[in-house]
């Protein structure tokens, strides 16, 4: 075989006839360097604090979120503490301070507490800002190959309404009446006349959705505009796509709630009665309001958010574990296309179902058939993707990394989560569950053991890149192994404790119930524990990763660009960590889609990076079956 | 390879507006006018949640929403829809004055079309102050009664209007002081020239708000001023 003249680029090789466009690049690589050492003169503040940076603002959201998902699962654990042996002391508990928890025993409207802020802050302020705020800032402009975000500021202001969101939530703690407790659906008559908590619940809300607002119009726009040549939509990996899906049920989804929380606002503060109704008693004595408001319309603003916001969580998780599952089995996507179309369709049919979360609010069976129906109808789509990732696995050589056992474990979990959620979908068998700890079990199997276990895929996939350091390999499985077990001796019980009839927002666990006392004393205690256990679980995680992080800011890099010989631009096209400014040494062209792991066409390793460039004659013109052996 | 660098020294400076991450100008204004649009479909999201809140009231109690709209003064009213319409007008006239690279004609615009929207707030400060004077500012201050004392048990509903009312106008208000700050920056570039037929995005995307705002109240004004012209017999 002719060998061609080839010249060297960064970690590119091209041939002749790139030859042009290689040099054109070495310019652009030149002003790339300038405008490096411009930014090292920039001062510490633009550049750590108010950066514009997609990757740091990536950096920002992340450690911020994953702070907060630490800060959701103690309140977590209190609430299990109580739950496991109801009544206790607790010095622990003792955190709260003594109006919350007197003695160390929790009070039951504390408990109220926690139990809405635990929902709120691992919603809101931990998982969509880790998998859309962390892993889409930093990783989709990487991905299609562009220099940054659309909108640079935009991105940064959009962080900064996402903090101190975050932060209002949290200094409700400080309150002397506590912090909002009506849930984290905040149904209203009850969070309308509810303690100054709830304002600042509110407050928070609106902060945290202007933030998601703006980072999805940067997303659209940028995932539409800044594409790198060749990237047609087509060739998008799929975590782009389950992005750009997720920014428009963001940017659709989220104004109707901020137009009720306004309106929820004003009812707290203005004293209107948008969803107070007349002749409301409260302990014993009417209620002087005007009336005449509406609850249940709060109910339609609020799950017109949030069942598309139930998908924001869950697509961006499929994202990772796509590319996880495509990486370590070292074959293309199983059904990418319909991946993508289901993924399309998922997100126009999660617009119609949000009454399926109303069944009991009696709107009539006509209403609850047409939202059953819709509700099965989505299912079709997740569980074409579910099985096209399945499938995925038929046949590959599998790499068993860290990151792969936690998207291996994503399946099968989150498999779980899809089908109890069959039973809660229709209106019938929706009677006896709802409210239940059922659709806990429910949600929590879609949400911590799915969606965490990719974000953690995720973590670990990414982590390299990002740092130019693996995590230690052994104490990731020890994380897995550990959370795996005990995440499942969580939510497992609780379908059990569901069926038998267990109410959801009990502050003993059902013990004061005689239907209930018999399950929950054989469950609860256990469940607590396993609790207890998947937090001891995490501290290799968070040793882990913290002792990594502080090794790679001293310098200590340990592995390549590409040490998973990934086929993505974010690998095959940048250096880890990549360019302050830019991204790119070369600014990449794109020539195939985006996962040829052992194509025939690549000669001397088993993938085919989306920018290389291949010099044989097209390879359709060979014989499948016998691959040339030069 | 001399031939390359020839040609990259032929190669024009890039465009003092012209972000590095973009490629083109052209690029830029694509991603600037889809952000505008972008964020437009949040803002209609955001409206279509307090108008659902509307509706469902209405149908709720249509009487009080009738006698609530006739509190409105509607010449006042259409005066401001007919002065918005104009606005957008001019404003569309300053982004095609833009493209034809002609700033005294992209300034002139410009200056009428805050001009107008200024009227619009004048017109629409001097409604809430004769609202305020009737009493139909809700909460403490209320103290708005119908003439008809059979009616009077409509009146925390006409109350309840009078909130959408408020709200409603409100919010549009804001989008068009915030729509007046903007047009100020814009008339100030456009008067140092920094406009011309190949960069003119700000002008477009200052326009889409613009004409969004407008729409918007097209939408209020029948909501909140008409309905007992349009749907008297429904009433009762």
């Amino acid at each position: 075989m002719a060998q061609k003249r080839q010249i060297r680029i960064g970690d590119q090789y091209l041939y002749a006839r790139d030859a042009e466009k290689a040099l054109r690049e070495a310019l652009r690589v030149a002003e790339a360097e300038e405008r490096e050492h411009a930014a090292h003169q920039e001062p510490w503040i633009r550049r750590y604090v108010f950066s514009t940076d997609h990757k740091w603002i990536g950096i920002q959201y992340g450690v911020t979120a994953l702070s907060f998902l630490l800060f959701g699962f103690c309140l977590m654990i209190l609430m299990r503490l109580q739950l496991g042996w109801p009544g206790q002391a607790f010095s622990v508990m003792k955190v709260l301070g003594e109006n919350r928890a007197p003695g160390g025993v929790l009070l039951p409207e504390a408990y109220n507490q926690l139990g809405a802020m635990h929902g709120t802050i691992m919603v809101f302020l931990a998982i969509v800002p880790l998998a859309v705020g962390a892993f889409g800032n930093y990783l989709v402009p990487l991905q299609i190959g562009a220099p940054d975000m659309a909108f640079p500021k935009l991105n940064m202001a959009s962080y900064w309404c996402y903090l101190p969101g975050g932060l209002i939530m949290l200094s409700s703690f400080a309150l002397k009446d506590g912090t909002a407790a009506s849930g984290w659906t905040s149904y209203p008559p009850l969070s309308d006349i509810a303690t100054r908590g709830q304002t600042f619940w509110l407050v928070g809300m609106i902060f945290l959705i202007t933030s998601s607002l703006l980072g999805s119009v940067n997303f659209i726009v940028t995932i539409v505009q800044l594409r790198a040549k060749g990237m047609n939509f087509m060739r998008l990996p799929f975590f782009v796509w389950a992005q750009f899906v997720t920014s428009f049920l963001l940017l659709l989804a989220f104004p109707p709630l901020e137009a009720a929380a306004v309106l929820q606002l004003m009812d707290r503060v203005a004293h209107t009665s948008f969803f107070l109704p007349s002749g409301l008693v409260v302990s014993g004595t009417p209620l002087t309001v005007a009336g005449g408001g509406n609850p249940l319309l709060w109910q339609h603003l609020f799950w017109f958010l949030a069942h598309p916001e139930v998908y924001v969580l869950i697509l961006p998780a499929m994202g990772i574990v796509a590319e996880v599952i495509a990486n370590n089995t070292r074959k293309p996507l199983w059904g990418y296309r319909s991946m993508v179309s289901a993924t399309i369709f998922l997100g126009f049919m999660s617009f119609v179902v949000w009454a399926h979360h109303m069944f009991l609010t009696g709107m009539g069976t006509i209403i609850s058939s047409f939202f059953q129906t819709t509700t099965m109808i989505i299912s079709i789509p997740s569980v074409i993707i579910l099985s096209a990732l399945f499938l995925s696995l038929w046949g590959g050589s599998i790499r068993f990394t860290t990151p792969m056992m936690f998207a291996l474990a994503f399946l099968p979990m989150f498999g779980i989560g899809g089908l109890t959620g069959l039973p809660l979908g229709l209106a019938a068998t929706d009677i006896h569950l709802h409210d239940t700890y059922y659709v806990i079990g429910h949600f929590h199997y879609v949400v911590a053991p799915g969606t965490i276990f990719a974000m953690f895929a995720g973590i670990y996939y990414w982590f390299p890149k990002i740092t130019g350091r693996k995590l230690n390999d052994f104490w990731g499985r020890v994380h897995f192994w550990g959370s795996f077990v005990c995440i499942n001796g969580i939510f497992f019980p609780m379908f059990i404790q569901g069926l038998a009839g267990i109410s959801r927002r009990l502050y003993d666990g059902g013990m004061q119930y005689a239907h209930a006392r018999e399950v929950a004393s054989q469950t609860n205690p256990f469940m607590s524990m396993s609790a207890i256990g998947l937090l001891i679980f995490q501290i290799p995680f968070i040793v882990n990763f913290f002792w990594n992080a502080f090794q790679a800011m001293r310098g200590k890099v340990t592995v390549g660009s590409n040490p998973w010989e990934a086929t993505t631009l974010d690998w095959a096209a940048t250096s880890s960590p990549p360019l302050r400014h830019g991204n790119f040494e070369v600014m990449p062209i794109v020539r195939r889609g985006p996962y040829e792991y052992n194509s025939p066409e690549a000669t001397n390793a088993d993938y085919l990076p989306q920018n290389a460039v291949v010099e044989q004659p097209a390879p359709v013109l060979a014989p499948p079956t016998a691959p040339v052996v030069a | 390879m001399s031939d390359l660098a020839f040609e990259h020294g032929e190669e024009h400076p890039p465009h003092p507006f012209l972000q590095h991450h973009f490629e083109d100008l052209g690029q830029q204004h694509e991603a600037s006018t889809l952000g505008m649009w972008a964020f437009l479909c949040t803002e209609i999201l955001f409206f279509g949640g307090v108008l659902l809140a509307y509706w469902v009231y209405r149908i709720m109690y249509p009487a009080a929403w009738a006698l609530g709209a006739e509190q409105q003064n509607t010449l006042a009213g259409g005066t401001n829809t007919l002065v918005l319409i104009v606005s957008s007008l001019t404003m569309a006239l300053a982004v095609r004055s833009a493209q034809l690279n002609n700033r005294r004609g992209t300034v002139l615009m410009l200056i009428l079309t805050l001009i107008f929207g200024t009227m619009f707030l004048g017109i629409k400060s001097y409604e809430y102050h004769a609202h305020w004077m009737e009493g139909l500012f809700p909460g403490a201050h209320w103290h708005w009664q119908p003439k008809d004392p059979a009616i009077s048990a409509l009146t925390p509903k006409v109350q309840l209007f009078m909130v959408f009312y408020w709200g409603l106008t409100g919010l549009h208000a804001l989008h068009m002081v915030i729509g007046v700050g903007l047009l100020l920056y814009i008339l100030a570039r456009a008067w140092r020239g920094d406009f011309h037929a190949e960069y003119y995005a700000p002008v477009e995307v200052m326009g889409l708000y613009w004409h969004f705002v407008d729409i918007v109240w097209i939408f209020l004004f029948p909501f909140l001023y008409l309905i007992p012209h349009v749907g008297a017999h429904h009433v009762g």
